[in-house]
């Protein structure tokens, strides 16, 4: 890629008029990288000899692609962009930049992000290898019409699981919809509340599995089966075509996920529904994320300067947080992103609720927990235990014990 | 004139330097570091200089892997249930384009081979659309047939699940596999045909043969050495199938892993799960399957042969 870059802008140095001109490479996938572009006019009014090249892959294939570039040492751009689930990966790369040291000393503005956020990305070896650019404070989307038609108050919703499975119960059998879109995401919210400081939810903070001891998962078991027993899901995956089908339908009533699939909602997956959905707190009042943005500096990069100007811009300037949040639904990290007119504003698509102000309140209680290189496999295993339980009626004691050999197993590799 | 000969002693090589240089880059050294990387643990992101030699760990560790052994299964179940019949309907099929469609064999050649070069992602996505639980075509088909006075006993009441249920994933991929290949090996067959001598045939009629006999006994055994070229593709096709179960499954393999091949278990282990090492052991794993059944096929065919 770097290759077809550096011939692609060949004619262009050889242009005696732009012969001055310094060019930096940003490796995005959507729509961060709409962010990255939103963003230059500002930047390089400060910068305007310096031609910033935004390089899009599709999600997986960009993490792919930074997989190969780290690997080889070559290839990688000045600026990479980091999904939350990759960095406990690239971090033990030891090829990122750490941001703590000069000339970035990036701790001084610790305070100013969302405190989970900055500690996702620092690493025991490595130390603060990126900043947080978005992030993705959990939330409750429900469908208000399917509330009404069942009788069911939204308070019943978010009060604890008991009273969310009843609620449930009482939409099926007054609306004829469905609860969520599938049981495992009631499992999934279980067992990232109350993961203990230090730990990761998978792995203690040494690193051992916490799959076959820790409460959580067993309650989550223990729920996600209820969920199926009653037929209270649709058994559709997030992100299917099914998945979409069932929430422009109205289908499924509940869509626990990040507060960013308001802005998923509106613009593609259910459009046509404008003033029918809302949000509210998870159950329990579970203070949980889904996902984040990171930007890091490759120590191969050879525009560190340059770079970092650039992730300053896009991570520290408050303007340029909020245009993200604004055009693009990216959550703001810093927490000055957090004010302004924009958040107290009813959102006309959740009919007129002021959304964002509950979204604030939800990062701002979520803990950090630890991300671990093997939370991808141990995801995996744990999901396919839970299928067995939901279909063979394994047992969960069983499926527990035989996900926590698995996981252990990985581990010590 | 030395100088001119030694010109040409070299011509040859500088003409198949090209082959020969791409070949050894991106056949023989990733078949070699694979080899290597089947003793070290590595994750690339951490770079070259991580590679730790570990042994014969990443072997036992794939050999003690139900996930290895259900990708196997897997794999195995869906190249005799996609290869199968793929031989089964290709030879009469060809049978039939090449004696009985006369001035259409071509175009009928060219549909069937129309999915051999059609886009898999685009194949896959559409069979996902047409078994779609709830919106699909074919349980709308299946829904609207469930009317009719006899069927509605044999089929099913409600929606089927095809791609959420161990049962039905690996027979809707198997089904898009034949789907696909079945014209390729239809085209194989019909030129085989085309170089079976037509004095057998006339032979054969003037002693009073009928269709079917000259099917079986001349037809069959000159296509034997096709069969064994199709079978042998099929065998390392089916064994290394990855694409179709892939986009189907959404990449994961579906539920209990039912439709996770070998391959696509490979690729994951890697690229999602940074685990290079384990990756290379399981594909040299699935490289000693698909070398035992082609040898395996290679004997069927000679023993039947003669």
């Amino acid at each position: 890629m770097v290759f077809s870059i550096r011939f692609l802008a060949l004619p262009f140095l050889l242009c005696s008029s732009v012969w001055a001109q310094t060019v930096i490479t940003v490796a995005a996938f959507p729509s961060v990288d709409e962010v990255v572009r939103a963003a230059l006019p500002a930047w390089q009014k400060k910068h305007p000899n310096v031609q910033v090249k935004v390089v899009s892959r599709e999600f997986a294939d960009h993490h792919t692609a930074m997989t190969t570039a780290l690997s080889a040492s070559s290839g990688l751009p000045d600026v990479m962009t980091i999904e939350y689930g990759y960095l406990g990966r690239f971090a033990q790369s030891g090829g990122l930049e750490d941001l703590a040291q000069p000339p970035y000393a990036v701790r001084q503005h610790q305070a100013r992000f969302v405190a989970y956020a900055w500690a996702q990305a620092q690493h025991d070896s490595f130390g603060q290898i990126a900043l947080p650019t978005d992030i993705g404070p959990g939330a409750m989307f429900y469908r208000v019409d399917t509330l009404q038609k069942a009788g069911v108050k939204p308070e019943q919703l978010s009060a604890d699981w008991e009273s969310f499975l009843g609620a449930g119960k009482q939409i099926k059998d007054k609306a004829g919809v469905f609860l969520v879109a599938h049981a495992r995401d009631v499992k999934d919210l279980v067992i990232r509340a109350g993961v203990q400081a230090g730990e990761g939810i998978y792995y203690d903070a040494q690193g051992q599995s916490l799959v076959g001891s820790a409460a959580r998962f067993k309650r989550g078991f223990e729920l996600a089966k209820r969920v199926r027993d009653a037929g209270l899901d649709a058994k559709v995956n997030a992100w299917s075509n099914e998945w979409g089908e069932s929430l422009k339908r109205g289908n499924v009533t509940v869509q626990m996920m990040g507060a960013w699939l308001g802005g998923h909602l509106q613009n593609w997956l259910a459009p046509q529904s404008a003033g029918q959905w809302r949000s509210g707190p998870l159950p329990e009042g579970v203070a949980t994320s889904w996902g984040g943005t990171f930007y890091a500096i490759p120590k191969k990069s050879a525009q560190k300067a340059l770079a970092w100007d650039l992730i300053e811009h896009l991570t520290l300037n408050k303007a340029q947080q909020q245009l993200a949040f604004e055009r693009f639904n990216a959550f703001p990290a810093l927490l000055e992103g957090q004010a302004g007119a924009y958040f107290e504003q009813p959102v006309a698509y959740l009919g007129g609720q002021k959304a964002r102000v509950l979204w604030r309140d939800t990062a701002q209680k979520i803990k950090p927990s630890r991300v671990f290189r093997n939370d991808p496999i141990a995801e995996e295993i744990v999901n396919a235990e839970l299928d067995l339980v939901l279909t063979k009626g394994k047992s969960i004691d069983a499926a527990l014990a035989d996900a926590h050999r698995l996981v252990q197993r990985r581990a010590q590799r | 004139m030395s100088q001119r000969l030694t010109a040409q002693a070299w011509a040859p090589y500088v003409l198949v330097a090209p082959f020969v240089i791409l070949f050894l880059v991106f056949g023989l050294f990733p078949i070699g570091f694979s080899f290597v990387l089947m003793f070290q643990s590595w994750d690339p992101v951490q770079g070259v200089s991580s590679m730790k030699y570990v042994g014969l760990e990443n072997l036992s560790f794939a050999l003690e892997d139900p996930l290895v052994w259900v990708s196997l299964q897997n794999t195995l179940w869906l190249a005799v249930a996609s290869g199968l019949p793929q031989h089964l309907v290709a030879i009469p099929l060809a049978y039939l384009i090449n004696e009985r469609l006369g001035p259409w064999r071509n175009a009928a050649m060219g549909v069937y081979f129309l999915p051999y070069i059609t886009s898999t992602v685009a194949i896959a996505i559409m069979f996902g659309s047409l078994f779609s639980t709830d919106y699909g075509a074919v349980n709308a088909m299946l829904q609207s047939m469930a009317q009719w006075p006899v069927l509605s006993t044999l089929l099913p009441a409600g929606n089927v699940d095809w791609m959420g249920q161990p049962g039905t994933i690996k027979p809707v991929v198997a089904l898009v596999v034949f789907w696909r290949y079945v014209g390729f090996n239809t085209i194989l067959y019909v030129a085989a045909m085309q170089s079976i001598p037509r004095d057998l045939y006339e032979a054969a009629r003037l002693d009073g043969a009928s269709g079917w006999r000259v099917f079986w006994h001349i037809t069959l055994p000159q296509l034997k050495p096709m069969m064994y070229f199709g079978v042998t593709l099929s065998v390392i096709g089916g064994l290394q199938l990855f694409e179709e179960p892939f986009i189907l499954t959404g990449g994961k393999g579906g539920i209990e892993y039912a439709g996770m091949t070998t391959a696509m278990y490979m690729y994951r282990t890697a690229f999602e799960f940074g685990d290079f090492g384990l990756a290379s052991a399981i594909s040299w794993l699935l490289f000693a399957v698909i070398l035992v059944l082609t040898l395996v096929t290679n004997r069927a065919f000679r023993v039947k042969g003669g």
